[in-house]
Formats: C-alpha cells, sequence, structure tokens
C-alpha cells in the first residue's frame, strides 16, 4: 500500500531513467527541430522590430505593428492576398477531385497489367524536378512552342503564355494537376482496393449497376479519406507555390501571379527589408492556421472525421 | 462474373479505358517530346511544327555540348555530394526519432511528438530561416543544404508506423536479454522494415536531388551550385535571351535545353521502376494520423 502512494512521486524520475536511451536516441533530433525550425519561429520576434543584422535581435529597435500596417495598407496588399486565394482556390476546386475521379476511373479498369503501367505512368510527374518542370512550361508556352502548335490547330492566336495575364493562371493549374494527378491517386486507390467485394455483390443483386455502385458503395468507402486529404490540402492553401511561382512569374505578369511568398521572397530577401518580409510571412502563416483550424473544426461536427 | 453489362455500360467501360490511357499518355508525353528533341537534329527541329512523335533527324551535338560544359559537370559533382551528406545525415537521424515515436509509455513522449508535428503546419518562414542559417555561420557553406533538410517530419511518421508494426514480443524478448534500445533500433527494427527504409531513402534522395530554393538563397559561390541550380541558369533564366547572332549557336542552344533535361532526369528514370512498387506502401503508411 505504501509503495503505491509513494510510487507516483518517485517515478517521473526513475521513470525517466528507465528508458534513458530513448532520450539519448531523441538528443539529436531535438536538437535538429530546435535549431532549424524552432530558432527561426523565435525569430519571428523581428516582425515587430525594425531588425537590423548589425544590431542582432537584442539591439533593434522595436516598433510594434508598424510593419503588418505597411503590408496591409500597401498598395500590393490586395494583389498578393487576391492572387493567393485565387490559385489556391482553383487549385482546390479542380486539382482536389482530380486523383480522386482518375482514381475512380482506374480502379474500374479490369485488366490488371494494363492498369499497373498506366499507374506507374502516371506518378512519373511526381519525381521530375520542379526546375524542370518550369523548363518545359517556359519553352512550351513559347509564342513558337508546343502549347501554342497544339493551339494554333484550333484557332488560337499564338501568344507567349505565360507572359499573358490572360493565360499565366491556366498554365500553373494545369501543370500543377498534370504534376500531381496521377500520385494523389495512389491514396484513394489503395483505400479503393481495401472496399469488401461483398458490398459489390450485395449492391449488384439489388439491381445497382456499375454507375450507381461507384455512387453507393466507392465514394462512400473513400469518404473518411478524402476528409483527411481535403483538411490538410487547405491547412496548406496558403503555403504552397512559392518555388513554382518564382520559376516561372516575370514582371508583366505580377498582376495575376504574384503571390504573398513570392512578394515576401523579393520585399523581404532580395531587397533585404527582413522585418516587413519576416512580418508578411507570419500574417501568412497564421491565416495559414486559421484555415486548418476552421476546416478541422467544420469536417468534425460534419463528418466526424478530424486531423485531431 | 456479376456483370450484366447494359450496352450503356459498356459504352462506357471502353470510354473509361480510352480517358484513362489519354490521361496516362498526357503524363509521359512531354518528357518523351524532350527525348525526341534533344536527340533532333538542331535546324529540322526549328522548323518542325507540332507534337513531335519521333526525332527530327538525328544529332549529338546537344549531349556533347552538355557533357563537356563545365558548370553542369561541376554541377553534377556537388549534387552527388549534397546526397550523399544529406542521406547518411537523414538515414542516420531519422530512425533514431521514429523508434522514439514509436515506443510508447515515456515521459514528455507526447510532447515530443508535438514539438515534431507542429513544423508541419507551422514553421518561422522564409525570413526567419534565412537569418538562422546566416547567423549560425552556415551562409554559403555546403552545410546549408544538408542540415536544414536532414529530417522530414513526413518521412518521421512514415518510419514510426513501420517500426509500430512490427511485434512487440520482438522488443520485450529482447529487452529480458539485456538488449539496450540502440540495439534493439539496429538489431530488431531496423531489419524488420528494410522496404520502408529503402522507401523513406528514396523520398529524401528525390527531394534532395530536385532541390534549387535552398540553394539558391543560401549559396552564393557558383562553384557550390547544384545541378538544379544550373538548370535554372539555362533553362528558365537565359530562355528569351537568344543573344547569339551566330544561327548556328542559337539552334546548339535550343538543343542543349533539351539533352540538359535528360541528363539532369536520367538518374531518377532509371531508379524509377525499382523504386515504385514501394510508393504505395510509402504513401499508405505516411497517411496514418496521430
Amino acid at each position: 500500500m505504501k509503495r503505491a502512494i509513494n510510487r507516483p512521486r518517485k517515478s517521473l524520475w526513475a521513470r525517466m531513467k528507465k528508458h534513458k536511451y530513448i532520450y539519448l536516441m531523441l538528443l539529436p533530433v531535438v536538437i535538429y527541430y530546435i535549431v532549424f525550425h524552432y530558432l527561426a519561429m523565435g525569430g519571428l520576434v523581428i516582425a515587430f522590430q525594425n531588425y537590423k543584422p548589425k544590431l542582432g535581435i537584442l539591439g533593434s529597435k522595436w516598433v510594434g505593428l508598424k510593419h503588418f500596417e505597411d503590408f496591409l495598407t500597401g498598395k500590393y496588399a490586395w494583389r498578393v492576398i487576391r492572387n493567393t486565394l485565387v490559385l489556391n482556390l482553383y487549385l482546390l476546386l479542380f486539382g482536389f477531385p482530380a486523383p480522386i475521379i482518375l482514381a475512380l476511373l482506374m480502379n474500374e479498369l479490369r485488366d490488371n497489367a494494363y492498369k499497373k503501367t498506366l499507374q506507374t505512368v502516371s506518378y512519373m510527374p511526381h519525381f521530375i524536378s520542379l526546375v524542370v518542370v518550369c523548363g518545359l512550361l517556359v519553352d512550351f508556352s513559347m509564342s513558337d512552342g508546343l502549347f501554342n502548335n497544339v493551339l494554333a490547330l484550333f484557332g488560337f492566336e499564338r501568344t507567349n503564355l505565360l507572359g499573358s495575364n490572360q493565360y499565366y493562371r491556366t498554365v500553373y493549374i494545369v501543370s500543377n494537376i498534370w504534376q500531381n494527378v496521377g500520385w494523389n491517386s495512389i491514396i484513394y486507390l489503395a483505400s479503393l482496393s481495401s472496399v469488401d467485394n461483398s458490398l459489390h455483390e450485395a449492391a449488384a443483386i439489388d439491381g445497382a449497376g456499375r454507375l450507381r455502385r461507384i455512387w453507393h458503395v466507392n465514394i462512400p468507402a473513400i469518404l473518411p479519406v478524402i476528409v483527411i486529404q481535403l483538411i490538410m490540402r487547405i491547412g496548406n492553401l496558403m503555403s504552397q507555390g512559392y518555388e513554382k511561382t518564382i520559376l516561372l512569374y516575370s514582371p508583366v505578369v505580377y498582376e495575376t501571379a504574384d503571390i504573398i511568398s513570392s512578394h515576401v521572397y523579393r520585399y523581404g530577401l532580395e531587397k533585404t527589408n527582413y522585418s516587413y518580409g519576416a512580418a508578411v510571412g507570419v500574417f501568412n502563416s497564421l491565416v495559414n492556421l486559421v484555415f486548418l483550424c476552421t476546416a478541422n473544426q467544420v469536417s468534425r461536427r460534419l463528418t466526424e472525421t478530424s486531423l485531431w | 462474373m456479376m456483370d450484366k453489362r447494359t450496352p450503356l455500360e459498356k459504352v462506357l467501360h471502353a470510354l473509361n479505358y480510352a480517358v484513362v490511357t489519354a490521361v496516362s499518355l498526357m503524363c509521359l508525353y512531354p518528357m518523351l517530346h524532350v527525348l525526341f528533341a534533344s536527340l533532333s537534329d538542331p535546324m529540322r527541329l526549328l522548323a518542325h511544327r507540332g507534337l513531335l512523335l519521333w526525332p527530327q533527324g538525328f544529332s549529338l551535338k546537344g549531349y556533347q555540348a552538355v557533357l563537356s560544359n563545365p558548370n553542369i559537370l561541376s554541377g553534377y559533382m556537388n549534387t552527388i555530394i549534397y546526397l550523399a551528406g544529406g542521406l547518411v545525415v537523414s538515414m542516420v537521424l531519422t530512425p533514431l526519432g521514429a523508434y522514439a515515436l514509436a515506443c510508447k509509455d515515456y515521459p514528455f513522449r507526447n510532447v515530443l511528438v508535438f514539438l515534431f508535428v507542429f513544423t508541419m503546419y507551422f514553421s518561422g518562414g522564409l525570413i526567419p530561416n534565412f537569418l538562422v542559417i546566416k547567423n549560425l555561420g552556415l551562409y554559403d557553406s555546403r552545410w546549408a543544404i544538408i542540415l536544414p533538410t536532414a529530417v522530414s517530419t513526413y518521412n518521421l511518421i512514415v518510419m514510426r508506423t513501420a517500426f509500430s508494426s512490427v511485434p512487440g514480443a520482438l522488443q520485450e524478448s529482447a529487452c529480458l536479454d539485456g538488449a539496450n534500445d540502440f540495439v534493439i533500433l539496429y538489431r530488431i527494427y531496423i531489419p524488420c522494415i528494410r522496404a520502408t527504409m529503402a522507401v523513406v531513402c528514396l523520398f529524401y534522395a528525390v527531394s534532395q536531388w530536385n532541390s534549387w530554393f535552398n540553394s539558391m538563397i543560401y549559396l552564393q559561390s557558383s562553384s557550390k551550385w547544384p545541378l538544379q541550380l544550373w538548370l535554372r541558369e539555362i533553362l528558365i533564366n537565359s530562355a528569351s535571351g537568344g543573344t547569339s547572332d551566330d544561327a548556328d549557336a542559337l539552334y546548339l542552344q535550343e538543343l542543349i535545353r533539351y539533352a540538359v533535361i535528360i541528363v539532369a532526369t536520367v538518374p531518377i528514370l532509371v531508379v524509377y521502376p525499382y523504386a515504385q512498387k514501394y510508393f504505395m506502401k510509402g504513401v499508405m503508411l505516411g497517411s496514418v494520423k496521430g
């Protein structure tokens, strides 16, 4: 009895000691996370300062929310926020369903070897480097490039697609779908392959055709996966695409192409307004976090599926 | 089987085959186009309009120019250095972290899980990361390419999930034999999940091979540039600058652009067929929540 009472007090140190090797293992990993993730998070305080590299964080002057104000009242705020949202909403609208549809279609193929070959081929774009993908896009989009050659067959006028505010987003979004549709369909295909066949048989006996079985058996079966993927996608809504944007855009298309993170890159890093850049970055991350939490809450209410 | 297909369904089935095949062809074609273009005769290539279904003429001049370009060769070397260095660091750290995450019931475990997973959803962002690298004295150093990406939380979770599937009885009996956690990790856990180790290794390798952004912001001296940064110079930054008056040089430039893509992508495409059977496994392991 006495031992049982004493146990909690003694146990923390004793239990830690018992697992000492685990802490030893974790040490380098924790150091990595602190140095390369949490130091930078701490460094976010420069968003509230006039950070000068010479003075350091401790010596620089505090300016409160000045940089946030500068950004939000500046003439580019609306442009970059709008572009970020528009690009990502289009991606959500077209890019998110695309792999689900592809998976549903592939799942209907009966010839397994053929199906496997097509799958393998469709993953490939995911492994091609972004620089190469963007290099191809630049090349194909030129007025004598492949895209224009194809478009010309349908009577379109030749124009440099990436240099036009009218077409930039289309190129960006379609190429994004191209890069990811196959890879992102893997997870849906895997959950489709675990659908219990007896459900299909029962539905068939009840007279359900192919289409109705897809609608009433397959889609409900993968719905939890879809929801989780959707929440994660919304959680990245504002943080994606800066590498691609920086590779693809040019001053002529800033009106439709410039997004928050590329704005941070140009003004914060290239023009070395570190504090301003950090402030815009904080703004971006916070909005992102709000999206993630909202999506998670909504989904928990509606579907009882959530990340946490 | 259970199918009694109506004519409508037969049509739909055929249509489905056609659509999926077309999508896959579209995924494949751009690289084929590049391959054919890189082998073409530059004059005929420039005159050609429309889809390229076969090389126009035949020439290896593009490849000759690429393989004798010192920048590309040094880029290749640098990429191999970053790849090898990065893999060593990553494949030491990731199993250690993943093992600790797979173990249960030790104090502060949940704090640590949160510490790792939180970074997937929130980060300091571009500027603070840059300043950390600068203040650590890593700016323009090769470590700036290797260390910041040493652990990917996603890969950590993939490996953690694989470790969790190793039967606990193995661990218990090893414990009774007096083995400590390091022995259990290296003698039992890692040999049990060889396939997952390969997947994670591959994920790290591909992302290091393809990465360019960190090199762009952290590396000043072009002698340390990886291949992807040289690709960017050739493919994107000089794309509109057909400055040379010499027509032959201009044609060659066009050819080099295609050849360099092939040279930079072939290593991945060579590994690809061997690796692809593991992809599904890796994605599924990473998708388990919690």
